[in-house]
């Protein structure tokens, strides 16, 4: 079965460029200067629509976790156990992705987390993915 | 500000959970008006009192216009009519809506009621495909979810309540002792309840920790068994309340938040809704914490009622595990919590799991507990949670 993958939008297109030249590129709010993830029209903070693209280093710590057991959709059958984490940036916001270079052994909340950029080019897109640093 | 406590439920259904149910199956509406017509019954109020209905956002039949539908089907003409869209806390903001409609004067009698069976196989229908469906994520475009979660397996409710439980067990420490408590105490319930999916299998805390882990720290007797079933509850105002059959339970507060569909992007993921929700209900109200005589907590897992017995104010935060080992939670119990068996030994008939909890909450009221009567029920408390710790809602009801 063939895995979902995203599909930019006119706004978060940025986003998935930078990811592409293997950089991390967030919106941060030229009104409040608050930094947003996932793109957005407007700021969740004060809804302003006046954001600059900013470069981040990607690294964080491991806010949570888990450890599927059983496939979380069919499609994901062949990664069992899957390793679903959740990175609170160093920046302060969170995403989701899931770790690689590493077992479940190696989870533990609040551990340094490095980002992984994984090329996918049979769906034009890179994940970011993330591996103990 | 809030209810005056003047509207009751007074009229309540329920079918009985089956796994695979043979049929013959109804239509979603047929449903509808088989379960709106058992509440009616059961409160002793003509269907020709109906003067407002509220259906959950499923309905097989229509995606839009689902109240016209409804209305028509029913042959009643209404003033007040609504779909709640809030998951499994539907039931519970079903109960306030129509609360306020009929204290507002829109309304008299309302109808709420979440059909859960199968229903009939269209003819030329083409097979069943349940590779394409993630459950409660939207994978349509420009979705959040399909963009930023579904493509890292970031799907359904397992994964999501996991991370939350993971996340407080990081923050507070964990007793797994303590969750697999909730699920054996709630099974003794379910023992002494008929209808239940799990009468007749008592469990204890050894048998939750040694079933299959399904997505750490949650084992598969922490989570939800899926059902068929289905019901609907009556919501009146105190003047048809006063003539119905059974002692009213009155509506006197209730509470409802929602900021987030993926736990991700919560600002606090182990501080959950349920307790901005529950605050206000028990100000609405004006009881406090001492006074709820039972609690119809919703349990689509462990973690979710211990985290909303903290949240919702029975225990301080990261008191949840304390609390469930000091109190004897059956229906005999110091502190009676899902007396039904939740619906984790109950089942969770879809959307109308959480409708479980709400009529749960009306029967003991009621005093129709049967074998699992609580000894006082005067002042209850029930929540619902939608998503995956999304959207909650809390409601106090009391006996006159
Ligand atoms: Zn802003």
């Amino acid at each position: 079965m063939e895995k979902p993958y995203p599909v930019p939008t006119p706004t978060s297109q940025p986003f998935w460029d930078a990811l592409r030249e293997h950089k991390l590129k967030l919106q941060r709010c030229n009104e409040c200067e608050a930094l947003i993830y996932y793109p957005r029209a407007n700021c969740t903070q004060c809804l302003s629509d006046d954001f600059e693209w900013e470069e981040l280093s990607g690294e964080g710590t491991l806010y949570t976790y888990t450890v599927a057991r059983r496939p979380t959709h069919p499609a994901f059958a062949d990664e069992v156990p899957q390793l679903i984490i959740v990175v609170e940036l160093d920046e302060g916001v969170r995403l989701t992705s899931t770790l690689v270079n590493g077992g479940e052994d190696d989870l533990e909340i609040g551990m340094r987390l490095k980002p992984v950029f994984q090329d996918v080019p049979d769906h034009d897109v890179t994940m970011l993915r993330y591996e103990p640093a | 500000m809030g209810l005056r406590g003047d509207a009751a439920i007074v009229g309540i259904a329920e079918l009985k959970p089956e796994r695979k149910p043979e049929g013959p199956f109804k239509l979603g509406i047929e449903q509808y008006a088989g379960l709106a017509k058992m509440a009616l019954d059961d409160a002793g109020i003509p269907a020709s009192a109906v003067n407002g209905i509220v259906s959950s956002t499923s309905l097989r039949e229509a995606s839009m216009f689902i109240p016209a539908t409804i209305a028509e089907y029913l042959g009643a003409q209404v003033n007040f009519a609504e779909v709640v869209d809030l998951g499994g806390a539907i039931a519970a903001g079903m109960a306030w809506r129509a609360a306020a409609a009929i204290e507002l004067g829109a309304a008299d009698v309302v109808v709420c009621a979440i059909p859960g069976m199968p229903g009939p196989t269209p003819p030329n229908a083409p097979p069943p495909n349940p590779g394409m469906g993630f459950g409660a994520s939207s994978n349509a475009y420009g979705s959040p979810q399909a963009e930023f979660d579904i493509p890292f397996g970031n799907i359904a409710q397992n994964n999501g309540y996991a991370m939350i439980a993971q996340r407080y067990a990081a923050e507070f420490g964990y007793d797994g002792r303590a969750m697999a408590k909730i699920a054996a105490d709630q099974r003794t319930n379910a023992c002494a309840n008929p209808e239940a999916w799990f009468h007749g299998q008592p469990i204890t805390i050894d048998d939750v920790l040694e079933s299959p882990m399904i997505a750490d720290p949650l084992h598969l007797l922490e989570i939800v068994m899926p059902v068929s079933g289905g019901g609907a509850f009556v919501v009146a105002s105190r003047e048809w309340a006063e003539q119905s059959k059974h002692r009213p339970a009155y509506i006197t507060g209730f509470g409802e938040r929602l900021d987030l569909k993926t736990p991700t992007y919560a600002r606090d993921m182990v501080h959950t809704p349920v307790g901005p929700a529950s605050k206000q209900a028990f100000a609405m109200a004006g009881v406090d914490h001492g006074a709820i005589d039972a609690a119809e907590i919703y349990d689509c897992y462990t973690i979710t009622a211990m985290l909303t017995l903290e949240d919702a104010g029975f225990c301080g935060k990261g008191e949840g595990a304390q609390f469930v080992n000091e109190h004897d939670l059956t229906y005999a119990g110091d502190f009676p919590m899902n007396t039904h068996g939740g619906q984790l030994s109950f089942g969770q008939a879809g959307l109308a799991g959480g409708l479980s909890q709400v009529v749960e909450g009306a029967r003991q009221i009621m005093g129709r507990g049967g074998d699992r009567q609580v000894a006082k029920a005067d002042t209850i408390y029930v929540s619902g949670t939608g998503g995956v710790m999304s959207e909650q809602a809390a409601l106090i009801l009391q006996g006159a």
